[in-house]
């Protein structure tokens, strides 16, 4: 894209700050919008009630847009107490981590912020500075709960951490790229040869990794739902107990920007899953471009096969949280370290031994 | 189970002195104590085969108002004298009886035996009865006040001669 | 050398999202682990006592309404009970038939915001507002019936406000009817999902012995294995008439007396007031719904100590009278109040996420503790 958009621009710096700023605008910022929105009305829709449904129409489109000019006009409230460098510097942190991430993201076969071979590391890398942001913003607010709240965010991101790595080694191990769109590239052609279903392999090989990649993917998404802090997972910000957790004396913009950095951590978190698992933005099956012979509607149809698919484990995760309650500090790291990573490193030992064959 | 008046009987013979009368009022019949032995006679009722008083539903605080009344130029009424009182209404689980006790203390100087340690439940009524009446219970482990604020010192306000203050900490009090 | 440690004081309250109205609960934590909580109490105090010694005797029934603003029927009920024993009046048989009714109605209705915002408290959005959703029914059976949603001021001594309306009937039926498989729903979604069970089971253990000591009753005694519901036990009104069992805890998902066991207590209960409300409907006899009662009431000189079984437990009044028009004192045993002495005990040694789980299964409402 940077190299497209240097051509185009003619200028380093500026094609640079375009194609940073592409994505934001293009995409993260309308899809935060809108997921705030879709949590509402999937939420109102399995609660049996109507959600928002004035501003914008029936359907309550502009309710968002109408926070966030709210929100805007909020007075950006600091305690007098607050470490203020710390303190503002936190939501900048944590916005900056989640956005980052999706540079190595891509998007379809002719969009990608960065095409770097350590995609993989550097979105597992970039997303801790999430952690340093929220445990900042914890401490800086002086507040009890806040304190709690990042305590607990940090042990909880830094223990899931380990089986989300533990499993991406796995997939490393099997498609042999820490590329996101070399990995995407080799799902190409049909359902059967996402990775789910054992990816580009064939023979017996393919149905012995079926079971493993199934457990891979169970094992990423339970710890990337801890990562994002979702629902049963949501425990830094457990508003039953810690009001908002690190985030309650958080006002105005700031609070904006840890709220629409969880919107679009989801969908990096779903993008990744995605990109692993089910084939990236590659088709379920063939392009009708590619039919009809019209080549720029490849991309477009890649497009809107990825968006599909991180939206749809967009729409899980809201699933989840409107069904199920939260588990406690304790049971939480349980489940990381006697379940998931246990079982993360057998099937790390498996998959490498059934790529070895 | 056992009748009130039982139940009397069997104090009268164990507290000769500390039980003082029986009064049978039809809808409410009560024993009343002495209120510096409330403490043995309640463990007696409780540990006692036969009566086995397992919980206390109740206990009030009761300003009497049965001293001198003078009444104030401003309309308010000061009460010298008298009593306040204490009720407590047992009940047995096992043995399915109630009774009814009362304590009265003397108004100027109100003080009673905690129950606190017989039945638990008494540790917040008894704070309320402090709190609202101004009886003093004796070996409570934590006597404070309980739903008025722990700073407020304008007496108490269950008491029939109980005067609203002007001010609390600089805030208007009469609205 | 070591380092030099200190708990940590957290104040959760009086403004708190989990502490059900303005309680302030003074923490004392290592890490996340309780040493201790002190309740405070008293921020909603609305001099309840005082005011009844300013009113006549009918005039005490709206602020009974006000104390325990969920189940204010049954806090009229509790009133005008003690009221009439105090009194000797008998009332018609169909003023006691809406009475069970609609008393039953206002338990399922105290229960359903119990169990919902227990789930709320847990972290559970969703079954909170599907418990909304029902009790919004029985509180249009209500508006039906008295004109008010919340406060209804409905049962008056010796009778009631209005008879009822002639939709009632097959109203509530047909509530029933969709009631009893949103039970189902419930249990489905919250009381057996495995989340919800490791958070609540085994926590919060209240044995018998100490709940009886700490004079414990409702559901938070019934959690505990122990078999004693007014109702039953101490019968008032007509509640000798129907058939109805008492849900005790058994330790179902872990220790008997824990959350789970209180909070499933108050489900089974739901379940028992359908039968008995199915039960009062078929009997429902026409008549007079006011006795001849003088028009000023004046009891005997003398007290009286009545109670009755509220949604939350023991619901006692103890009247004193000296023979004027105007009670001489009013003393009011919340069940919220008393239930709410055994908290700090039962948070000894828990986590802070359990203090809303154990606060939440204790299910108090401040204006009753405060009065």
């Amino acid at each position: 894209m940077y190299n497209l958009l240097n051509n185009l621009i003619g200028n380093d710096y500026l094609a640079a700050v375009v194609a940073a700023l592409l994505p934001l605008f293009v995409f993260i910022l309308p899809y935060a919008l809108m997921a705030v929105l879709a949590e509402r009305k999937v939420s109102a829709f399995m609660q049996d009630r109507l959600g928002p449904n004035r501003l914008g129409g029936k359907y309550g489109l502009l309710q968002t847009v109408a926070d966030i000019l709210k929100l805007f006009q909020k007075e950006d409230i600091v305690a007098s107490e607050a470490d203020k460098k710390l303190f503002n510097i936190a939501p900048v942190l944590v916005f900056t981590g989640t956005y980052a991430a999706f540079a190595a993201i891509p998007f379809s076969g002719a969009y990608i912020g960065s095409d770097i071979d350590l995609g993989l590391f550097y979105i597992v890398a970039i997303s801790s500075l999430v952690v340093a942001g929220i445990l900042m913003g914890g401490w800086a607010s002086n507040n009890k709960y806040s304190l709690i709240g990042a305590m607990r965010s940090a042990a909880q991101i830094v223990s899931y951490e380990i089986p989300t790595a533990l499993v991406i080694l796995a997939m490393v191990m099997v498609t042999g790229s820490l590329n996101l769109r070399e990995i995407s590239e080799m799902q190409t052609a049909y359902i059967w040869n996402w990775n789910i279903f054992g990816g580009a392999f064939s023979g017996i090989e393919k149905f012995l990794l079926i079971p493993f990649m199934l457990i891979s993917f169970v094992i990423i998404y339970i710890s990337t739902l801890a990562e994002v802090n979702r629902v049963p997972f949501d425990i830094p910000e457990a508003e039953s107990e810690l009001v908002s957790g690190f985030h309650t004396e958080y006002s105005g913009m700031k609070f904006a920007m840890f709220f629409l950095s969880e919107y679009a951590n989801m969908f990096a978190v779903s993008a990744v899953v995605t990109s692993l698992f089910f084939g990236g933005y590659q088709s379920p099956f063939g392009y009708l471009g590619n039919t009809l012979g019209i080549s720029w509607l490849v991309p477009l149809e890649q497009l809107f096969w990825f968006a599909a698919k991180g939206l749809f484990f967009v729409f899980v995760q809201m699933w989840l949280r409107w069904t199920l309650p939260r588990l406690r500090v304790d049971q939480l790291m349980t489940v990381c370290w006697k379940y998931l990573i246990p079982y993360a490193f057998v099937n790390l030992i498996i998959v490498g031994l059934i790529t070895l064959l | 189970m056992k009748t009130r008046e039982e139940i009397f009987n069997i104090l009268k013979q164990e507290f000769p002195q500390d039980v003082l009368e029986f009064q049978n009022i039809p809808t409410e019949p009560i024993i009343t104590v002495n209120p510096l032995a409330i403490h043995r006679v309640c463990l007696f009722l409780r540990e006692t085969a036969g009566l086995e008083f397992d919980t206390l539903m109740c206990l009030s605080g009761v300003d009497d108002a049965n001293g001198e009344k003078t009444n104030d130029p401003d309309g308010s009424v000061t009460i010298k004298g008298g009593t306040l009182s204490v009720y407590y209404h047992l009940h047995s689980m096992k043995l399915d009886h109630k009774v009814t006790l009362r304590v009265s203390t003397p108004r100027e100087d109100p003080e009673a035996e905690s129950v606190e340690s017989i039945w638990k439940c008494a540790d917040w009524h008894e704070r309320e009865a402090y709190d609202m009446i101004g009886i003093i219970f004796l070996h409570h482990p934590d006597l404070r006040r309980i739903l008025m604020p722990y700073d407020w010192d304008a007496g108490y306000p269950l008491r029939k001669d109980y005067k609203n203050p002007e001010f609390y900490q600089g805030m208007k009090v009469p609205y | 050398m070591a380092l030099k440690t200190e708990e940590m004081v957290l104040n959760m309250g009086p403004q708190h999202p989990s502490t059900h109205g303005v309680l302030r609960l003074e923490v004392e934590l290592d890490g996340e682990l309780i040493i201790n909580v002190k309740p405070h109490i008293g921020y909603l105090h609305r001099c309840f006592e005082k005011h009844c010694e300013a009113m006549t005797y009918p005039q005490v029934i709206p602020y009974t309404d006000r104390l325990d603003y969920l189940s204010s029927m049954y806090n009229n009920f509790g009133y005008v009970v003690t009221m009439e024993r105090f009194l000797g009046i008998q009332v018609p048989e169909r003023v006691e038939y809406i009475r069970v009714i609609m008393g039953e109605l206002q338990r399922i209705a105290s229960h359903l915001i119990a169990l919902g915002t227990y789930g709320l408290d847990i972290g559970a959005y969703t079954p909170f507002l599907y418990c909304f959703r029902d009790r919004e029914t029985i509180l249009s059976l209500f508006e039906m019936t008295c004109g008010a949603r919340l406060l209804y001021n409905y049962m008056w001594v010796g009778g009631l406000s209005h008879d009822l309306h002639p939709d009632f009937v097959p109203k509530c039926r047909e509530f029933l009817k969709v009631f009893k498989p949103n039970i189902t729903e419930l249990n489905n979604l919250l009381s057996y999902n495995k989340i919800f069970v490791e958070r609540t089971a085994n926590i919060g253990i209240l044995p018998a012995e100490t709940a009886i000591n700490y004079g414990i009753t409702g559901p938070m005694l019934r959690g505990s294995g122990v078999k004693w519901d007014l109702r039953k036990n101490d019968p008032y009104s007509i509640y000798d008439r129907f058939d109805f069992e008492i849900p005790v805890g058994t330790g179902a998902q872990g220790t008997l007396g824990d959350c789970w066991d209180r909070y499933f207590v108050r489900v089974r209960e739901m379940e028992e007031s359908v039968k008995i409300v199915e039960q009062a409907l078929d009997q429902l006899p026409e008549g007079d719904i006011n006795a001849a009662i003088p028009k000023r009431i004046k009891p005997p000189v003398g007290s009286i100590y009545g109670r009755v079984e509220n949604p939350k437990g023991e619901l006692g009044y103890f009247i004193m009278s000296d023979g004027s028009t105007n009670p001489f004192r009013v003393k009011l045993r919340g069940p919220s109040f008393v239930n709410m002495t055994v908290f700090g005990e039962l948070c000894k040694g828990h986590l802070i996420a359990d203090v809303i789980a154990i606060l939440g299964s204790v299910d108090i409402v401040l204006g009753e503790v405060d009065r």
